[in-house]
């Protein structure tokens, strides 16, 4: 009895803040626009009754959104350019965080603590302002700019606030912890008579690293680049912030749709497809983690 | 005794450079006298003292403690039920369906979550106000709350429930003077996880608020895409300081009590 | 009054003593899996009865359906003629001491063994003394106050044993319980576990792996090998008359020796080895078979001389010499290659042993010194 109400609270709770929200999504995807309220139409109408009701629903469901999508270059080119800007912000956390995650795990034991702290205390600060803290240093009359110009390093001012640039800077910089802490755990596991037996064996200090070090890593760095690769594909803070109206990312567009078109079943479609994208990564990562469980396991 | 290396100890300064650079730069301009942001114009405080009569600051703050409240200890309920289920509930119809939908929220897109939130709301026909963020945030923050507590449950000896069990307690009463009290350190992790997340959080929150109820975030979204302000960079120093303060009380709390264990630990053996 | 103090503790031999507990046709499958198979045994009150096998055998299945956290498959266990197939391990007189101990690391040592007073029947006032009686038996007293983590691995193996003791049950089972000590402590704590049992007569049941162990605590031992029983016995008839080559070769140090047995009177007369003479061996075999005649290495005799009076001689040449201090134990080989250990107390200082390396010797034993194993 006890376990039934330990299962059905939070079981109850997700279907019905989670799936039945989603179902929702999906249903409204394959419906059209319409001026009335709710903005769409077919809407359920059961004065035939409830069957009767849904039977006709579903007869007037149709793809044209999913039609209307593939067809526009717009929704096209948001898709693609927020799977580069993902895949490339990606690798450039992981040419940031991979040095910092080795000196870390290379560091004097007593200093590790706080280095780990150091790099933990920015994922509780809010990531609104750390984003935010980006505007006045990248602006055209931003302290980056007048830095550089007072070195007399440029003529001009650069623009770099709403470009893309500033988009993988953000990134970068507010997706670093979730690079960092899997590659220094696994770098950090690693026992270090590895590096002395290779060494022992006719290695130099650098075929070592590539040989020893960094194939021991990879389940770290596997680990981090999903990490910051699947919540930067759906990102919408980082470029309506820092990205200007020239950065076309998927987030940003389903916003839109949704709050300045106020056409929700374009939006629903926007999620549908963005999820289904999503989902292949998500596998991935998923599989790799079980694997790594297995592998711990035995 | 192990000392830097010249290349780590680059790479490291390098890198908290970057991590705390723009944030030390946040918090000196907020002492700046001057409303041009980017010139300095001599120390002044007078920013604060603008943000404490800004009464829309003031009350999104307070929405944004209530909500973030709530849905936090609502979501450490949930959530340690969640992980016991999973990691302790053996088999029961649905379990695969169950386990997915814990986890998805952590890797579902927040315009997702929102927006789904959103139009679930309007077909319930629910008013959106605090009930409907609290709801929201709830949803998503008791995933994390679940995956900080069954990490916890999954590396716990099974043999202490049992023993509890042998020694003549109800299942009920093993969990509640044996399981709970020692996995209360990762259920209060996951209760602050849950309320920094709630804090923190812009997207669904701006989907799930009315008008009658702006949090903070939302409050400063729409304050920063017009630029930076003085008021603003006073507002995150504030935010920066508390996080900071207690992130580092926190943590050498825990030095404190690893060094303690270390020392009975030895003092036991010896 | 003598005469009963002198008699046996040997239950299991008197055909009107009810067992304390029994298995009758017990199974337990995991899936596929068959953990346990089929096994019938009893034991009786006051017993220190040992489970013994590698890891993998059931015993720890056995052992845990008792305690009430696995159900039989099929077959019953009976607790006092009392079927235990639907009461819930919070509910029987029956209380287990865990291999990692499973103390209670947010509870003090006082606690720990008040946990379980709490939720018995006894009244609030008589848990204190309780405890403190628990605390002097097991010579715990000044750590009352401490948590587990703050005492050493051989003391919390003690609070342990006095938590289960506690509510005085009619049944302790212990898992492994001196697994995480070392050698020494071991040794001493064996002692004091036999001690306890006979101060407060409860009925221990111990699963353990380590043969030594066993033979030293136990008044029985079962023998386990994949989920069934291969022998029950005292720990001399387990060493002495094994029933098969499983239990000879799991117990201490045997030499085994295949062959044909032709059966002379009492006597089994087994062709073993091309050029050997026979070995005789007393024996209650009525028919030839195949065999395999066992022998323990301390149970063979060596000397340089062709040896008069033994029954059984063969001769060969020292291979190999394991030297334990105590005793060296000799390996022979034979001129057909097969080796036979043999083992000698060590009376003479090392630089004076009568044999070395390649020594040719003659190794002897009587024909009531081994066994013959058709098993």
């Amino acid at each position: 009895m006890r376990r039934l109400f330990l299962i059905a609270v939070p079981y109850l709770w997700l279907l019905a803040l989670f799936l039945v929200p989603f179902a929702i999504v999906l249903r409204i995807s394959f419906s059209d626009i319409a001026l009335a309220i709710p903005p769409y139409t077919p809407t359920l109408d059961t004065s035939e009754g409830v069957w009767a009701g849904i039977r006709d629903l579903v007869s007037q469901f149709d793809f044209e959104n999913y039609e209307f999508l593939t067809g526009d270059d717009l929704y096209w080119k948001a898709y693609l350019s927020s799977l580069q800007i993902a895949a490339l912000s990606t690798f450039f956390t992981l040419l940031v965080g991979f040095p910092i995650a080795y000196g870390m795990a290379r560091a004097p034991q007593e200093w590790r603590a706080t280095l780990m702290m150091l790099i933990i205390l920015p994922f509780w600060t809010s990531f609104l302002i750390r984003v935010y803290a980006w505007i006045g240093i990248l602006g055209t009359e931003g302290y980056l700019n007048q830095l550089l110009l007072s070195l007399g390093l440029i003529d001009a001012a650069l623009t770099i606030l709403n470009t893309q640039i500033a988009v993988y800077i953000g990134i970068v910089y507010t997706y670093l912890p979730f690079m960092v802490l899997p590659i220094y755990a696994a770098l950090e596991r690693m026992d270090e008579s590895l590096l002395e037996a290779a060494e022992d064996l006719g290695c130099s200090r650098t075929s070592a690293f590539w040989l020893v070090t960094v194939p021991l890593a990879k389940n770290g760095v596997i680990a981090g680049c999903f990490l910051v690769f699947i919540p930067a594909l759906g990102e919408f803070v980082i470029p309506s912030l820092l990205g200007g109206s020239d950065t076309l990312m998927i987030g940003k567009v389903l916003w839109e749709e949704f709050f300045s078109n106020r056409d929700w079943p374009v939006a629903s479609t926007v999620a549908v497809i963005l999820l289904l994208i999503l989902i292949i990564p998500i596998i991935l990562f998923q599989r790799n983690e079980q694997r790594l469980r297995e592998e711990e396991d035995a | 005794m192990r000392r830097f290396s010249w290349f780590n100890a680059t790479s490291l300064t390098l890198g908290f450079a970057f991590l705390y650079l723009p944030m030390i730069i946040l918090v000196i301009y907020s002492f700046n006298e001057s409303r041009l942001v980017t010139v300095w114009a001599g120390f002044s405080t007078k920013w604060y003292g603008e943000l404490a009569q800004n009464d829309a600051f003031l009350d999104a703050a307070w929405v944004t403690i209530q909500v973030a409240f709530w849905s936090s200890t609502i979501a450490t309920v949930l959530g340690t039920m969640a992980a016991y289920v999973l990691v302790r509930g053996g088999r029961f119809f649905g379990r695969t369906l169950f386990s997915g939908m814990v986890y998805a929220p952590l890797v579902m897109p927040e315009v997702i979550t929102g927006l789904s939130l959103l139009l679930f709301f309007i077909a319930v026909n629910l008013d959106r106000g605090i009930v409907t963020i609290v709801l929201a945030h709830t949803t998503f923050s008791m995933c994390y709350v679940s995956v900080v507590v069954s990490s916890r449950l999954v590396s716990f000896d099974k043999s202490l429930e049992e023993a509890a069990l042998d020694l003549g307690c109800s299942p009920f009463d093993a969990f509640r003077s044996v399981t709970l009290p020692i996995i209360a350190p990762s259920v209060i992790a996951g209760w602050l996880l849950a309320f920094t997340l709630s804090l923190d959080d812009l997207v669904i929150a701006s989907f799930a608020s009315g008008p009658s109820s702006t949090t903070l975030p939302i409050k400063i979204f729409s304050a920063v895409r017009l630029g930076v302000t003085p008021e603003i960079n006073a507002l995150s120093t504030i935010m920066i300081g508390l996080v900071t303060v207690g992130v580092v009380t926190a943590s050498l709390v825990i030095k404190r009590n690893v060094a303690r264990a270390e020392a009975e630990a030895r003092a036991a053996a010896g | 009054m003598a005469s009963s103090a002198d008699k046996v503790f040997a239950p299991w031999e008197d055909a009107y003593e009810q067992p304390l507990i029994r298995f009758k046709n017990v199974t337990k499958r995991f899936g596929d899996f068959t953990a346990i198979d089929d096994i019938t045994l009893d034991i009786y009150t006051r017993e220190f009865f040992a489970l013994l096998g590698p890891s993998g055998c059931g015993k720890t299945t056995l052992m845990r359906m008792l305690a009430g956290f696995e159900k039989p498959t099929t077959g019953s266990t009976t607790l006092d003629n009392k079927d235990l197939a639907n009461v819930p391990a919070n509910r029987r007189p029956v209380n287990m001491m865990f291999q990692s101990y499973a103390l209670f690391p947010h509870l003090s040592v006082y606690d720990n063994i008040a946990f379980g007073l709490k939720r018995s029947k006894m009244p609030k006032g008589e848990i204190p003394d309780r405890v403190e009686e628990m605390l002097r038996l097991t010579r715990l007293q000044k750590f009352a106050k401490r948590k587990p983590h703050q005492i050493s691995g051989g003391q919390r193996q003690r609070v342990a044993l006095a938590r289960s003791l506690a509510k005085a049950p009619k049944l302790l089972l212990l898992d492994e319980p001196l697994g995480a000590l070392d050698k020494k402590l071991r040794q001493d704590t064996q002692f004091e576990l036999m001690d306890i049992q006979e101060k407060t007569g409860t009925t221990f049941v111990i699963v353990t792996h380590d043969q030594e162990e066993a033979m030293t605590v136990a008044s029985r031992v079962a023998v386990m090998d994949a989920g069934v029983i291969v022998q029950v016995a005292t720990p001399g008839a387990i060493y002495e008359t094994p029933n098969s080559v499983y239990v000879a070769d799991f117990i201490g140090d045997v030499n085994l020796m295949p062959g044909y047995a032709k059966i002379s009177g009492s006597r089994a007369v087994i062709t073993w080895a091309e050029g050997q003479p026979p070995i005789y061996s007393k024996t209650d075999l009525t028919a030839g078979t195949k065999c395999t005649f066992a022998i323990r290495p301390e149970k063979v005799s060596i000397s340089e001389e062709e040896p008069g009076e033994d029954v059984n001689k063969v001769q060969g040449k020292v291979l190999d010499i394991a030297y334990l201090g105590n005793l060296s134990t000799y390996h022979v080989e034979l001129p057909d290659g097969k080796v036979i250990k043999a083992q000698v107390a060590n009376e003479r200082r090392i630089a004076n042993r009568r044999f070395t390396w390649e020594d040719p010797v003659w190794l002897s034993w009587t024909d009531t010194a081994g066994v013959v194993l058709t098993k």
